[in-house]
């Protein structure tokens, strides 16, 4: 495959001479795990080089074919969350992993604009870490309800979530019984 | 001043005025599930109508959500495959795959030849079972009563085979990091062989009761229409990409398991209406049972079924009754969990609905740092919001049917 040919060769792949070429200051880390490359960038240079990732007929990454936030706090000290985006491109079928960095009450700029895909994925990751996408169009809660009082996939909220908050939560709907004890 | 309204029931209605907002522009917002039985499970749709037609559409999901991904990172790496069994839980075997593929390529895990054959007769009985869940049903909606009762005719003899395999007709469970642990039940083969026989001759009459049926036609034929364009940027995967003639299948463009061995097409539509995709499941169905005959012709008759030299793998079962060192090695793995290396993967495999996606980051623990599940039906869903907006009221249920979702899916 192209990208796991160009990825075992010794010198950097070409897609990332490229990026440094057009944004000398974006690309911040390249790792290559089992053949699979991902690219760090710089927050502030994201939408520029999906746009370019996206149209350049060389790459044309016109699919986004995954995102998802992940809390880093066990495993660096700042910034707290990555954004991680999964390319994909049908014309050249070819996979591209980008990353960004999120402070804990940053945002990011949204990239539902350059694929509309991203649209619920990204609320979704809003919902689950509280990660703010600047320029998303209906920037909601998606799978939990509007009035949540936790991002529970963050680490410090423990498996079954802050109980004492959700019977409050439950009594609100008028719910008193606890099911879960 | 008060209206009245005479439908044709005969009865008039009162219309006051703060009920009358114009004469030409009446919205009405319309709250459809989640209770209703064509959304396919507790799923939800604001609608605003003009008349008969859909001016804006707004899902609401979420009822289902169990936060598979919370459970994922509290749970050690083989106790996480019966957690995605809930998931898509029309089609368990499919997502038992994409992480024991993820988990594989995360540890370097090599899949004897046979397994990896048995893996694919596997995922395509899973892409059979899935689209005749999604015939019958989407038939069901559109008016077509008697399709569910032929399609889950058939559906359930899938079922019995699974059931006869790993015990469990939906949750399944069904594969384990390396391979499987237990082998082909004696005659569990002669069986496939006598469904594969009865198959297309059952699919043939489905076709004969559908594809010149005019209110079928009527109902599906130009509804829904998908643009290649949209479907590519709204990140569209399986029939979905297909019908709207993008010929993209993960299967064929970045060949897993033993996919590049068997000889198969990728059907794809023309016009990208609801038509075109049940043209292409049906052909796929087809195609399905293509790959398992060769897959029976060419499997090993014997051979290896785990991965045992890995330590990522489960030590054998039957040994540690008889022997102290693979008690203990047994017991270890059971309890402490493969560790795998520090490092991420994405490993995507073509599900019945589109693309099974896990990202899964480890830190070296016995733990998945994070496992991110790309569920195909939460992102197929997208577009129906598009969809929905000029349609007829009445064509909602069709293109629900049409993105065919499982709410557990969705709402994970």
């Amino acid at each position: 495959m192209a990208d796991e040919a160009a990825a075992s060769a010794p010198a950097e792949p070409a897609i990332v001479a490229r990026l440094r070429e057009r944004f000398p200051e974006a690309v911040e880390e390249v790792t290559n795990f089992r053949g699979q490359l991902t690219i760090r960038v710089r927050a502030e240079d994201l939408t520029a080089a999906c746009l370019y990732l996206r149209d350049e007929p060389e790459w044309r990454f016109d699919m986004l074919a995954d995102l998802c936030g992940v809390d880093m706090v066990k495993l660096r000290e700042l910034p707290r969350f990555d954004v991680v985006y999964q390319l994909y491109s049908v014309q050249h079928n070819r996979r591209l992993r980008l990353k960004a960095s999120v402070d804990e009450w940053g945002s990011i700029d949204s990239v539902t604009p350059i694929w509309p895909g991203a649209n619920w994925q990204e609320r979704e990751t809003y919902d689950m870490f509280g990660i703010v996408f600047d320029g998303h169009p209906d920037l909601r809660r998606i799978l939990l309800p509007d009035d949540w009082h936790e991002y529970p996939l963050r680490k410090e909220v423990a498996q079954e979530g802050d109980r004492l908050e959700a019977d409050r939560w439950l009594a609100k709907q008028g719910i008193p019984i606890r099911l879960t004890e | 001043m008060t209206n009245t309204l005479v439908p044709a029931s005969g009865t008039a209605i009162e219309i006051t005025d703060e009920q009358q907002i114009d004469d030409v522009h009446r919205v009405i917002t319309l709250n459809m599930g989640p209770q209703h039985p064509s959304t396919h499970g507790v799923f939800r749709v604001v609608l605003d109508l003009e008349g008969e037609v859909i001016t804006d559409a707004r899902p609401v999901m979420g009822y289902l959500h169990r936060g598979v991904e919370k459970l994922f990172e509290n749970h050690r790496y083989p106790q996480l495959i019966p957690w995605t069994d809930r998931t898509d839980y029309a089609a368990a075997p499919a997502n038992n795959l994409g992480i024991c593929m993820a988990i594989e390529k995360l540890c370097g895990v090599e899949v004897p030849e046979r397994a990896e054959y048995f893996r694919v007769i596997l995922a395509e009985l899973t892409r059979l079972a899935s689209h005749l869940i999604w015939l019958g049903t989407h038939c069901l909606d559109i008016g077509a009563l008697s399709m569910v009762l032929y399609a889950f005719r058939e559906r359930e003899m899938i079922l019995d085979l699974f059931d006869s395999f790993c015990g469990a007709r939906l949750t399944t469970n069904i594969m384990e990091i390396g391979g499987f642990t237990r082998d082909i039940p004696d005659g569990w083969l002669d069986k496939l062989r006598e469904f594969l026989a009865i198959f297309p001759s059952r699919q043939q009459e489905y076709v004969d009761l559908l594809s010149a049926n005019p209110i079928w036609l009527n109902r599906t034929k130009g509804i829904g229409v998908i643009t290649p364009e949209d479907a590519i940027a709204y990140s569209l995967t399986g029939p979905m990409i297909r019908g709207s003639g993008v010929a993209y299948d993960i299967r064929r463009a970045r060949p897993y398991l033993i996919y590049d061995r068997l000889d198969w097409d990728v059907p794809v539509g023309e016009n990208g209406d609801t038509y075109d995709r049940y043209l292409v499941r049906m052909e796929e169905m087809r195609q399905s049972v293509r790959m398992i005959e060769q897959c029976l012709e060419q499997m090993p008759a014997d051979g290896p079924f785990l991965a045992r030299e890995s330590n990522y793998v489960q030590p054998p079962h039957l040994a540690s009754q008889y022997n102290a060192e693979d008690m203990q090695r047994h017991f270890v793995w059971t309890i402490k969990g493969p560790r795998p290396p520090k490092g991420e993967v994405y490993v995507s495999t073509e599900g019945p609905k589109g693309e099974i996606g896990f990202y899964i980051i480890s830190d070296g623990s016995s733990v998945p740092y994070r496992l991110h599940y790309r569920a195909a039906s939460f992102v197929n869903l997208q577009i129906l919001p598009k969809l929905a907006r000029g349609a007829m009221l009445a064509d909602m249920v069709a293109l629900i049917g049409t993105i065919d979702i499982v709410l557990g899916d969705v709402d994970r």
